[in-house]
């Protein structure tokens, strides 16, 4: 009695103080979420439909054999792998050493540009950049001053446009998490290696960036995760087109829920986005963990 | 060992259940407490996304006016829906979903709303179209355009519209073709424009909706006006057959309407493909190349002039002397000859409505004779009223009223069944294969076959 009692009033007492909070997670976070996950097993369409059912993982299977949604997943890969691993990390990486060693003026000025880049809004960088790439945009209007041939960028390399964009548009993360990675590097182990007569390349290799390891798996990871979920830049720059030649799982999943009416598909769609998600970080996570 | 865990899980399924209970009272109380006011009528319609173009916006805002003086005491909330039409259809539909968000009266395309009907999101009008004199006035197709299969009707219609092929007489002149042309074939339409393309190459030669950012206005005015002129030996409906209600995939005449497409972007006598690929080419062609003279040929709805009219934002008296109409040809000249395609657009009152009955009577105040036919005349629509239609003053209001009436005799309507929204976008998806190249006729002419299964539940039906 004494035992079970105590403990009991006890727990709920010291349950009492976040109970607001599990409530409000449950309602606004866990809840949809769950909803999400049923609807992605039920055939539910915005339209032309008097009642949904329940259809197990027919949504699934039709998912891995449409020929557009592995084209999807093919152009999300190469979507993440250009703009976030190869773009933001390494430019970003670049811009926070090159900055390092910058005059004052210099290091204020580039910082600004590169953070005023990402401080705009999505849509906002998704319009600047569409006028940069277009057919009569900024792109070509260089190329044109420079006697190079120009192209509608925006329709023969959709992705790369897009992927650009994104690199623009997110290096700034990158290059602000790495300065503050390399201002915590000891001034002294430099400055040994130097003395050792180690150059630049050298000193990046065997110094710096083992010592940032931690923060390059960081940032990957939190780049990563925000490139998969990129909609409203490639929307607003190409609908996902021409064709379906940019469209990213993110937009596939937008045109099969809205656009043709098919909730139940487009969720689960969103579903599988989530473990591709999950599998980066996954990925990531290994990564550290072995290193350190 | 267990008597612990069971002492743990006791607090916590108690607590647990405590926040679920606590979750679904909020939630319950969301949904009791509906802030409609039953003295407000709210609507909703599509704005158009040119923003100088307001000719919706200002009829509505003087039904409102005599709605609020005829009904004191009642208000009519506007509630403008800006987008373009697949989006806005979209966006509606979800509105539909929730008692929350419903409109009490909703401007719905006739292509979707027997699918919309199918999900419930309409009230049938019966009962208030009984006691309502006017709809005596409504000519019978009209009347079924929104009637589902159930025999009930569920939207009123404000008009139709008809289609075929406008053109500019200067470019023509400048062009060495006609002023006054009436092409009798595909081929004849396809000439004119190489002719164009030879002879004025600074202007896009001949415009043709396709792919999925244009949306229904692909279907319909692109690829349906070449279709439906592939001549009757399949049946009345290229696109479903009645007899085993189903489908029809795999025939030839798809193939002739989409290599019709493929032919316009591949020798460049279209847009060029971005522009064609953008959601806005509607607008643009009303609001930029027509009036400023920068296109040949364009294929296109009756309803153009309601953007030139005086008042409108693009003010363009002169159009009806700029522009020559013919009639869109059939293939190779079959009978009769010339083919269009109608529509139109209903009222509706959803099922989730909270004030019905005052939806419906502003619907009688928009359908007064005096103010349909100030509706067709600003909206360049076809009356499918018979006493606006018989009004001298509605057929002399604007030039080109006549002509798009008389296609009536030989227009189309769409197989508006449940599946046709899937059906259209599976359309589009083949248009723009061909338009960007990514796919041959052929190619995209299966992939559309396969969609159509997965659209229409494998109804499908094989023709060759």
């Amino acid at each position: 009695m004494r035992a079970a009692g105590r403990p009991l009033s006890r727990t709920l007492t010291r349950a009492l103080p976040v109970t607001p909070a599990v409530v409000l997670l449950v309602l606004f976070l866990a809840g949809p979420i769950a909803y999400c996950a049923y609807i992605a097993f039920t055939d539910l369409q915005l339209t032309g439909q008097a009642e949904s059912s329940f259809i197990g993982f027919e949504n699934f299977r039709t998912a891995f054999k449409d020929k557009a949604f592995l084209n999807a997943v093919w152009l999300t890969l190469v979507f993440t792998v250009l703009s976030s691993l190869l773009g933001q990390n390494t430019l970003g990486l670049a811009l926070a050493a090159l900055m390092q060693r910058a005059s004052k003026p210099v290091r204020t000025l580039v910082g600004g540009i590169v953070i005023t880049a990402w401080v705009l809004p999505e849509v906002v960088a998704g319009f600047l950049l569409y006028a940069f790439f277009r057919r009569e945009g900024t792109l070509n209007a260089i190329l044109a001053w420079l006697h190079l041939p120009s192209q509608n960028w925006l329709f023969t390399l959709p992705i790369l446009a897009v992927s650009f964009a994104n690199v623009w548009r997110g290096t700034a993360f990158s290059m602000l998490v790495y300065s503050a990675a390399l201002n915590e590097i000891p001034k002294e182990i430099t400055e040994a290696a130097e003395m050792d007569g180690a150059g630049g390349w050298r000193r990046m290799w065997h110094i710096t960036l083992p010592m940032i390891r931690r923060s390059i798996g960081t940032n990957l990871m939190l780049n990563t995760l925000q490139t998969l979920s990129v909609f409203g830049l490639i929307w607003v720059m190409t609908r996902g087109g021409p064709g379906n030649r940019s469209q990213t799982l993110p937009l596939f999943m937008y045109e099969q829920a809205f656009q043709k009416s098919m909730i139940g598909y487009g969720t689960a769609v969103a579903l599988l986005l989530l473990v591709v998600g999950s599998l980066f970080s996954v990925v990531y996570m290994r990564l550290l963990r072995t290193e350190v | 060992m267990r008597p612990t865990a069971a002492r743990t899980t006791t607090p916590l399924s108690l607590f647990v259940a405590a926040a679920l209970t606590l979750a679904a009272g909020s939630l319950t109380a969301c949904g009791g407490g509906s802030g409609s006011d039953p003295d407000t009528v709210r609507i909703s319609f599509k704005q158009s996304t040119d923003n100088s173009v307001k000719v919706m916006d200002t009829y509505l805002a003087d039904i409102k006016k005599q709605f609020e003086n005829e009904n004191p005491g009642k208000k009519a909330e506007l509630v403008p829906i800006k987008a373009p039409d697949s989006e806005y259809y979209t966006k509606v539909q979800q509105m539909l979903r929730s008692p929350k968000t419903a409109p009490d009266l909703v401007y719905e395309d006739t292509f979707l709303i027997n699918s919309d009907i199918t999900s419930g999101y309409l009230k049938p009008l019966d009962a208030y179209l009984a006691k309502w004199p006017a709809w005596n006035q409504f000519i019978d197709t009209a009347k079924t355009a929104a009637r589902a299969e159930d025999g009930k009707t569920y939207g009123v219609p404000d008009g139709t519209d008809t289609r075929g092929l406008w053109f500019d007489k200067a470019i023509f002149k400048k062009a060495g073709l006609p002023e006054t042309w009436q092409p009798r074939t595909w081929e004849e339409v396809l000439s004119a424009a190489r002719k164009i393309k030879e002879k004025v190459p600074d202007v896009i030669p001949l415009n043709v909706y396709t792919g999925k950012p244009a949306g229904e206005a692909a279907t319909m005015q692109g690829f349906e006006m070449l279709l439906y002129g592939t001549g009757t030996e399949g049946g009345p409906d290229p696109l479903y057959d009645t007899a085993s209600k189903k489908w029809i995939a795999g025939s030839r005449p798809f193939k002739d309407a989409l290599t019709f497409v493929e032919t316009v972007y591949e020798e460049k006598l279209g847009p060029d493909v971005s522009d064609a690929l953008d959601p806005n080419i509607a607008t643009r062609v009303r609001g930029e190349w027509l009036p400023q003279g920068k296109l040949g040929i364009n294929l296109d709805g009756s309803w153009l002039p309601q953007d030139w009219l005086p008042g409108s934002g693009h003010e363009w008296p002169d159009w009806s002397r700029k522009l020559g109409l013919a009639a869109m040809p059939t293939q190779t000249g079959q009978a009769p000859g010339r083919v269009s395609m109608s529509g139109g657009w209903t009222w509706a009152i959803p099922s989730k409505a909270a004030n019905p009955d005052l939806a419906f009577e502003f619907i009688r105040t928009m359908q007064t004779k005096a103010n349909a036919q100030k509706w067709y005349v600003a909206n360049s629509g076809i009356a499918v009223r018979k006493d606006v239609a018989a009004d001298p003053s509605y057929v002399d209001a604007q030039p080109g009223i006549r002509f798009f009436t008389d296609l009536v005799a030989s227009t189309h309507y769409r197989p508006a069944y449940p599946a046709y929204p899937k059906v259209s976008t599976a359309i589009q998806e083949a248009m723009e294969g061909v338009t960007t190249g990514d796919a041959s006729v052929e190619e995209a002419a299966s992939a559309y076959d396969e969609a159509l299964k997965a659209a229409t539940d494998d109804q499908v039906v094989e023709k060759r």
